[in-house]
């Protein structure tokens, strides 16, 4: 492992257990990610995005449960952590994220400041003025104005409150900040800015940064990286320019067909046919093989491993030369 | 040459702020949110129009108007030659309220929870009085099922909506429209819950429904992209203004208003080499509240064109010649369509800049 390496997830399964049996909700899951590196998670909605992420920050809630893996972040196991320790050591510090619709997570009842100086009075035990400076530094960052920080969250845009939520999560300088859906509810110029803001903060703190979003256009403005999730599993991984250019996974190639262009006239819209899979009871096999055109025999038979083409991992039978 | 279905002229509606008790005492002013403000537009017969805009430009407003949910402060809407902003007769209303159906955003909260598909379907077919018989109301609901491939149909009737996914929820809100052969579908954002394969799947289908039931859309957006692909005419709104339309092609190749540049400059677009260039959108500051337009040109607050004749004036619509479009902007055409760029290091400081000319880039990709 070489230094720079800040987080270190390996065969990270996460399941669900409900009355109806297991979800498996996330299998298998390894990556690594250096100092500064970005990566971008897609994948449709239910395809255990968001369970990884809450897996990273150990918030997986009842009755979800981390069954195995590890998660390593700048030699902390997270998840041998206890809540306590989770609570005291790794959240906020080590890793910080911005949820979905972060713009309502804000109390109405208390200034943006005291909301902003709460983790810092809590972990850190910094208070006062010095509390300020530090808020007052990363405002400056996502470019909002000292003078909101007296103001209550509902004299603010949405624009507004989602920079000062970014800023609240970049405090205590983790190691690792997740944003998921990070600007989906907004308008598309005030969405552009904030991704523009992002690109700079990347750029200038030494933070990695996990970008979970359904939209691949906006991930292919900020990610280095890029993870393809369905059903669970992580089905391509690799440098996201490659992945753009030639999509290896056919997942990954239909995703990318169904965006709608700006300045290409087209017929029709491809697309996935058929639903994805309760998770409950994944098919057999490559768990992606119903809704597959390229699917063969083997597909419905055998679980694919992971092959790798032009630095790329996919998880897929059509790259295995092997056999 | 194909009929005008959809006509909107001088179309206006202010909403009235409430206003506190004190300020009534007071006999403070009335204060009025000019959603839509003098709009005009035509749609086709089997041809849809999209809206598109920020939140809070009016868009939504236009397709309320145009579904007879909301009176109008003034102006006219014609409908296949019929006046219907003033139209208050019951028996006519529902009338035509059969011949024009609207598709929600939200096909989670747009189903009663407590139906089954087929008791949503069949509730429009009652109000109507279509079909004498339940067997005869089966049929047609089994067809309109298949209308929007939910295939087979007795694999669904049964369902309820929970046990449905949401592009299959949005299949039978667009089959509940579909269920009473309307003219007019006013489409409020009927993509844009929705995953992007699944996005691109209703697309598809609701593109095809335009032929084979003789449909034309008002198709309510705020994501540029997919007009390209469904409407063929297009309307940009600003603060209750259409600033241009015009066929969808060219308004997005070549936009003329500063507004729609900025707006097409803020989408981002599938392509991972920008990783460390900032695009700068040519927009300053927010949206301004309805209840205070600025004088003159709407957009000339955040402007970075905008001249002294901007403030003092409202401008026409003009109408630059070979570009088949109309554009309210006092230097329509003389704009060219360019942004900045600027390369960041990987310290994330600015290196150098570049201005792009994006009418090039878009006729490189197309």
């Amino acid at each position: 492992m070489d230094d720079n390496t800040i987080l270190k997830v390996n065969d990270l399964s996460t399941h669900y257990f409900t009355s109806r049996g297991a979800v498996k909700a996330l299998d298998d899951a390894s990556f690594e990610l250096k100092g500064g590196q970005s990566m971008g998670i897609a994948g449709e909605s239910g395809c255990g995005k968001s369970t990884l992420a809450f897996s990273l920050m150990r918030m997986v809630q009842p009755p979800g449960k981390i069954v195995k893996g590890s998660i390593d972040i700048r030699g902390l196991e997270v998840t041998d952590l206890s809540e306590k320790e989770a609570r005291k050591k790794l959240r906020w510090q080590k890793i910080s994220m911005v949820f979905q619709g972060a713009m309502d997570i804000m109390t109405p009842v208390y200034t943006v400041g005291y909301q902003m100086m709460e983790p810092l009075k809590y972990l850190k035990n910094i208070k006062g003025d010095e509390a300020k400076d530090i808020c007052f530094k990363y405002l400056d960052m996502v470019n909002i104005d000292y003078e909101l920080f007296y103001r209550y969250p509902h004299e603010l845009s949405g624009g507004q409150k989602q920079r000062i939520v970014i800023a609240t999560a970049l405090l205590l300088d983790p190691d690792v900040v997740i944003l998921d859906e990070p600007t989906t509810a907004l308008d598309v110029v005030v969405e552009a800015r904030i991704m523009n803001d992002l690109k700079l903060l990347k750029k200038k703190l030494n933070n990695s940064m996990i970008f979970i979003t359904h939209d691949l256009s906006i991930l292919a403005e900020i990610s280095d990286k890029l993870a393809v999730m369905y059903a669970g599993y992580i089905v391509e991984l690799g440098d996201a320019i490659e992945i753009y250019k030639n999509p290896k996974h056919p997942y990954t190639r239909k995703l990318i067909g169904a965006i709608p262009r700006l300045h290409v006239d087209v017929d029709r819209l491809e697309y996935i046919p058929g639903a994805p899979p309760e998770l409950t009871n994944p098919p057999k096999g490559c768990r992606f093989h119903p809704r597959c055109d390229q699917a063969f025999d083997r597909c419905s038979q055998d679980e694919p491993g992971f092959h790798e083409v032009d630095g790329v991992k996919v998880m897929c039978h059509l790259y295995d030369r092997g056999a | 040459m194909t009929r005008t279905v959809i006509e909107v002229k001088n179309l206006k509606k202010d909403f009235e702020v409430s206003q506190s008790f004190m300020n009534k005492m007071m006999r403070k002013p009335k204060l009025y949110v000019k959603a839509v403000d003098n709009i005009s537009f035509k749609i086709k017969e089997k041809e849809s129009f999209a809206l598109v805009g920020e939140s809070g430009c009016g868009k939504t407003t236009v397709g309320k108007i145009l579904m007879r949910l909301i009176n109008v402060t003034s102006g006219e809407v014609y409908v296949k030659g019929k006046n219907i902003s003033k139209l208050n007769d019951p028996y006519k209303l529902k009338v035509y309220r059969r011949m024009t159906q609207m598709i929600y955003q939200d096909p989670f909260s747009s189903l009663d929870p407590r139906f089954k598909v087929y008791d949503i379907l069949e509730e429009p077919l009652l109000i109507h009085n279509i079909g004498s018989s339940i067997a005869e109301r089966r049929a047609l609901i089994e067809e309109a099922l298949e209308n929007v491939r939910l295939t087979p149909p007795d694999e669904f009737i049964d369902r309820y909506p929970h046990m449905l996914s949401g592009g299959q929820r949005q299949r039978v809100a667009i089959a509940r429209c579909l269920i009473l052969n309307p003219d007019v579908i006013v489409a409020d954002e009927p993509v844009s819950m929705l995953d992007v394969s699944v996005r691109a799947e209703l697309l598809n289908l609701m593109k095809d429904l335009i032929e084979k039931q003789d449909l034309t859309y008002l198709y309510i957006t705020h994501d540029v992209s997919t007009t390209r692909f469904f409407a063929k005419h297009i309307g940009v709104m600003y603060l209750g203004d259409i600033v241009e339309q015009g066929p969808v092609g060219n308004v997005l190749d070549n936009p003329l208003h500063p507004y729609t540049q900025a707006l097409l400059t803020a989408i981002p677009e599938p392509e991972p080499e920008r990783l460390d260039r900032i695009k700068e959108i040519p927009i300053r500051g927010d949206i301004p509240a309805g209840t205070n337009i600025p004088e003159g040109c709407r957009f000339h607050p955040r402007c970075p064109y905008a001249k002294r004749v901007c403030i003092e004036e409202v401008p026409d619509y003009k109408i630059p010649a070979e570009r088949g479009h109309i554009v309210r902007c006092h230097f329509a055409g003389e704009i060219e369509y360019k942004f900045r760029v600027k390369v960041i290091s990987d310290e994330g400081e600015v290196v150098k800049e570049e201005v792009i000319d994006a009418g090039e880039e878009s006729d490189t990709a197309s």
